[in-house]
Parts: structure tokens; sequence; C-alpha cells
């Protein structure tokens, strides 16, 4: 008898959890329109990933707040959020089931290896994709129409560390190491070009991967080489322990690195180990961006944490995604996607305009320095 | 030769960590035939536990002796992951003991990712980082850097290994243990209480968990609920090295996987002459597994059992 109510419980539960997203149409508050957004919300980089999310839910709040009207009908705006776990398999499986279910729309995803086989979806669907992190330069480079990044590329940022590396640091030697990721791998190719073509050599490229915490290996053979600068390719969660293992082990090489170890997660898990470590990140520091101390101000009040890295990237793609299907006056992608490429924007990153390709026109890389346990903003390279 | 020297320490470090784990895997799997592959996850919880507990004394105590405070939480940490185990064996594996293999080891994934889940509601996706309570001393000992701290997991894994054998080689409870593994029905028979034995296993096997994720939260000074599932993998694959359901053969393969590893890591590009890079650190891991495994199908120090006694 217990059993049976328990299974009649359980059936009950299901039904009721089924019943929450199948609600697509009218209600009292105006049509719903869907917009999806992916991002790794579990394992090691999730910090970032709902970080994402949440950039983009405060762009859907304000948007129900302000009360839009597209088509003649009031329109109420839902953020469907999917967890690819940084996983490119999982990124499309997710992408399609986006699609299936109806949404106008995709910001996402997080990383440049799930964002790319997913555009592929996407565009075969003939849905505006906007990245707000996606850094590598094939997304942007494959012919579709549909997808869209408000970040620089690592073409530009790779550029700028390269010349960086080899012209204000003086590194004569310098050694690369990567996580196999697509961004990882893209951003370290990128530096290696360029810090080759301004004259430095690299020593050596070492790989890991994005679940170790263990770098000890590569690094000891690393110390061996002795190289001015140690350049990683990679996230915060790896660079944080990394750099603890490269105080340890006595090496006195200068850490530099991307976006990717830009965050507030970077300086906890690096510590005191983390001091003097370089690292760059596409567009304004958030306290130079025109909207940025408002923005922060907002995002505290509404979710009592810190933004990592690109909530403000987040709320920015929401945003113009909004924007463009307001001035189309329609949510069909048809309609609103050439309106997209002619974005002009007034964001919180900057203004955001698009090249041919989908990417940020005059996109800008500034650099930064951890000092004192904090980001210590450098310089702006770029830009308009 | 100093940097042979340091890929070697960091592998002795490295390995240490492996084996505590790995113990963990091969108590179970000598006793019950299981693949626990819950364990990764409660070296996590034993971690999280720890630093948990480290930063609230570290919160509300703060004039207190580091050296006391490391104990409580170490305790803390130690006695929540042997409740935990007991719960897990008790409520998930025990209702299945007699059902066919493949539904406890089903069980055990969905534990696995249960907890990982759990621990994420719980603490949270951010990284959990280790309150700076220590400062530790790096020495330098023949070229090479080790810090105390890498010296103590040495001492302390092979103090709690050599604490294990002992236990279960020379105690009337380790020989219950055995006769256990050998026939749960013939054991029982004989009046050893085998659902007392295996739980104990169990917690036995989760309280090593706990120090080894203490370690490794202090080591890497960071913790997060995904830690445990590539480090269970890896011990998982240590335990299968040195010969599953034998404990000396956990304690070797961990060893052997952590020098495998980092000397792997740090020489398959100079061997290879730069055609093969660190990239293929597990690889060169696993290639060592499958090569043991073809000519010792049972692991380095796995014994041979016949399928019918």
């Amino acid at each position: 008898m217990q059993k049976n109510f328990l299974l009649i419980f359980m059936v009950g539960l299901f039904t009721l959890v089924g019943c929450g997203d199948g609600g697509s149409g009218t209600d009292d508050s105006g049509k719903i329109i869907k917009i999806g957004h992916v991002a790794p919300l579990t394992g090691p980089i999730s910090h970032l990933g709902k970080d994402n999310e949440r950039g983009a839910q405060l762009a859907i709040d304000e948007a129900n707040a302000a009360g839009i009207t597209i088509g003649g009908e009031k329109v109420e705006f839902r953020l469907l959020s999917e967890d690819d776990e940084a996983n490119p398999q999982k990124g499309t499986v997710v992408a399609q089931k986006l699609v299936d279910s109806g949404v106008a729309g995709v910001i996402g995803h997080l990383n440049s290896g799930t964002t790319i086989p997913a555009s592929k979806i996407y565009h075969d669907a003939g849905l505006a994709q906007i990245s707000p992190s996606a850094t590598a330069i094939m997304y942007t480079h494959q012919g579709y129409k549909t997808a869209f990044r408000v970040m620089a590329n690592d073409e530009q940022q790779g550029k700028v560390l390269g010349d960086y590396a080899v012209k204000t640091i003086g590194a004569k030697k310098i050694a690369v190491i990567d996580d196999r990721s697509a961004y990882g791998k893209g951003l370290a190719d990128e530096f290696e070009k360029a810090a080759k073509s301004a004259g430095g050599e690299i020593v050596t490229r070492e790989f890991t991967d994005t679940t170790k915490t263990d770098f000890t290996a590569i690094l000891t053979k690393i110390k061996g080489l002795n190289p001015d600068v140690i350049f990683y390719g990679g996230m915060d969660a790896q660079a944080g322990p990394m750099m603890k293992q490269v105080k340890n082990l006595g090496i006195t090489a200068t850490y530099l690195s991307g976006d990717g170890i830009q965050s507030k997660q970077f300086l906890v898990l690096a510590g005191e180990e983390g001091e003097g470590a370089y690292a760059s990140s596409p567009g304004l520091p958030l306290e130079k961006m025109d909207g940025g101390k408002s923005f922060q101000e907002k995002f505290l009040q509404t979710y009592h944490e810190d933004i990592q890295i690109y909530a403000p990237f987040t709320y920015d793609a929401t945003s113009i995604l909004i924007d463009a299907m307001v001035r189309a006056d329609s949510t069909n992608p048809e309609s609103y996607l050439p309106l997209l490429s002619q974005t002009d924007y007034q964001g919180v990153t900057g203004q955001i305009r698009f090249d041919e390709n989908g990417d940020l026109r005059g996109g800008s890389i500034s650099l930064y320095r951890v000092k004192n346990g904090a980001w210590e903003y450098i310089e702006t390279v770029g830009g308009e | 030769m100093d940097i042979f020297f340091q890929q070697v320490i960091n592998g002795l470090v490295l390995g240490s960590v492996y084996a505590l784990v790995a113990l963990g895997y091969t108590m179970v799997y000598g006793i019950l035939g299981l693949i626990n592959f819950a364990h990764g996850e409660v070296v996590m919880v034993g971690a999280m536990v720890a630093l948990a507990t480290v930063a609230y004394l570290f919160g509300y105590f703060p004039e207190m002796n580091p050296i006391v405070m490391v104990l409580i939480a170490a305790t803390t940490s130690v006695i929540s992951c042997m409740v935990l185990s007991y719960f897990i064996e008790r409520l998930a594996y025990r209702p299945l003991r007699k059902a066919p293999r493949l539904a406890p080891l089903i069980t055990a994934i969905g534990i696995s990712i249960l907890l990982q889940n759990l621990a994420m509601i719980i603490w949270g996706r951010q990284y959990k980082t280790v309150p700076k309570i220590f400062s530790f001393e790096t020495r330098e000992f023949l070229g090479a850097n080790i810090t105390d701290l890498q010296i103590f997991i040495i001492v302390l894994s092979a103090i709690l290994m050599t604490l294990l054998l002992l236990i279960v080689n020379y105690s009337k409870l380790g020989r219950a243990m055995r006769a256990t593994s050998e026939s749960q029905r013939i054991a029982g028979l004989l009046g050893v209480n085998i659902n007392k034995i295996i739980s104990f296993t169990f917690v036995i096997g989760a309280g090593l968990g706990a120090v080894a994720g203490i370690l490794v939260a202090a080591n890497y000074s960071v913790a997060h609920y995904s830690m445990g599932f590539m480090l269970g993998l890896k011990a998982f694959t240590a335990a299968v090295l040195g010969g599953i359901g034998n404990l000396g053969g956990a304690v070797l393969g961990g060893l052997l996987l952590g020098l495998i590893e980092s000397i792997g890591a740090g020489y398959i590009g100079d061997i290879t002459g730069g055609f093969l890079g660190s990239h293929y650190q597990d690889v060169f891991a696993f290639l060592v597994l499958i090569i043991v495994l073809v000519f010792r199908p049972t692991g380095i120090m796995g014994e041979r059992i016949s399928e019918r006694a």
C-alpha cells in the first residue's frame, strides 16, 4: 500500500514537472517569446556558466519590465537555459533541443568548443546565435549568416598578448601551455604566431586538459628550459592551481594568459601566488565601460554575488537580440536577422556593431596584472 | 638530473594520493566484487566537509591554534565520510547484494551522480579554496623543490597504508575480512557477521578516502564538487594496474601510476623527438595499464582466481 502511494506520488510529481516548460502560447502577461541560453551549468567552469546565465536573465527581466510590444502584441520574454557541460557533444544535443522547443534566438554558448559545432544546428534552423564569450576565430568564419559574437576574437587577442610578451615584458624565451580546448588551443596558436613574428622564441609547447589540477610534470619540464614567460591558453579553474605550482617549483618566469583567467575566481584560486600574473580580456574593464558601474550594482543587488567575467557580455548579447526583434517588429528570425547584422547599439560593454562575418567591429583588448590580490588595469589596445 | 628527480617527487606525491583512494576501491572489490564508483565522490565530500569546517572555525575562532583547527576539520570530515559511506552501502548496495552484478554497478554510478549534484547544491559551483592557516616551507632536496606539505602527504599516506595492511593481515577483524572475501557464505556459517564486516570495509575505505580528499585539497588548495570524478577514475585505474582486490597492489599501482604520469609527461616529448607531446600523458598511463593487463590479466600483484573453486 505504502509502495503504491509512493508510486502515485512520484508519477504525480513527474507530471507536474513535465508541465513546467510546456507553457508556450498566450497567457495574461502577453505572448511568450522563448530565448535560448547555453553555457556549462555543471562541471569545472560552471561558475562562469551561471554568471553568463545571470547576465542574460537580467536583460530579459528588464525587457519584460519595460513592457515590449512586437507585432501589435504585448510580449513576455522567457529564458530557456540549457547546460552543455562544456562538452561539444552535449552542446549539439541541447542546441537541437532548443531549436525543437521553438526558441526565437540563442545566446551562447560559453566555450568556443561547444559554440562551433552548435552553430551549424542554429544555422540550419535559421536561428540567430550570439555568443558572449566564444573567441575562437572559426566560429564566425564558417560562412554562417546566423553566427555573431559581442567580443573580440582570438586573432586580435593573441596578437596583443604576443606583442606584449615580447615587446613590453621583454621575453626572449617563451613556454606555451594550452588545455586542448578549441579556445585554449586557438588562443595559444595565435599567441605563438604573434610572439614569433615579434622576435620571441617558443622553447616548448606543453598540454594539459580541462579536468586536471596537477601540472607539476609539465611545469618541471618547463623549469628545465628556463623561459622568461609562461603563456597559458585556458580557463581559471586550471590557471589558479597551476600558478601555485609555478611558485612552489621555484619558477621565476612571468605568467601570462587570456580572458579565461581574468576572473575573480582566479584571484581566489591562485591566492598570494597569483601576484604578478598578467591576463588580457576583450573589451574595456568594467569600471571603464559606459554602463559598467550601474550594471555591477544591479547585478549585485539581484544575485548577491559579484560578476565573474562574461555577464556584461551576455547581458548585451541578449539586449541586442531583443533590440533587433523590436526594430523588425517580429520575432521571426527571417525578419530580424538582417536587422541584427546592422546592429548599432550602445551596450554596457561599449558600442556594438558587427562586420560582415558577425565579428565585433573594432573590438578592443585590455591588459591586466594581479597586484595586491586584485586585477589592476594596465592599458587597452585597439578599439575605436 | 635534478629535473628528473623533481619529476620523481611529483610522481610520488601524486601517486600517494592515488594509492590512498585506490585502497577504497580495492577493499570493496575484494570483498563484494563490486566496483564502488561512488568512492571518488566520497573523497570529494571529504575535501568539501574539511574545507567548510576550516572556513567555519577560521571565521568564528580566528585565534585557534591552526593544528587544532586542522585536526577538528579532519576528524569531522573523516567521520562524515564514514557515516555517508555506511548509509550508501546500507541503502544502495545491501538490498542488491543478491542481484545480478550489473545492478549494483549502475546503482554506484547513480550514487556518484547524486552525490555530485548534492554537493553542487550544498556548496555551490564556486571553487572552494583553503584559507591560508599554515605557511609551508619549500625545501631544496637534491636539486628538487619539495614543500613540507608534500613530505607530509607522502609520510601520512605511507603510515595509513601500513596501518591498514597490519589490520587486514594480523587482526581478528582482518581475518574475518579475508574470510568474507573468500566466501561470504562459508564465513557466515563459521560465525562471521557478514553485514558488519562489509559495513566496516566501506567505512574504512571512506575514512582513507576522506584523508586523501583533504590532502588533495590542501596540496592544490582548491576543492570543487566535480573533483572526485577524475580522481576516482585514476585511482580505479591504479587499483586495476596493481591487481584489484589486492591491498599491496593498490598501493603499488597508485605509486606506479603517479610516477608514470609525471615522468611520461616530462619526457615523452623528448623521447619521441617532439612527435608526441605532454597531452599524451594519460594515453601513456593507460598504455602501460594495457600492456600490464595483456601479460598479467589480474594486474601486477593480482592472484589467479579460477572461475569455479
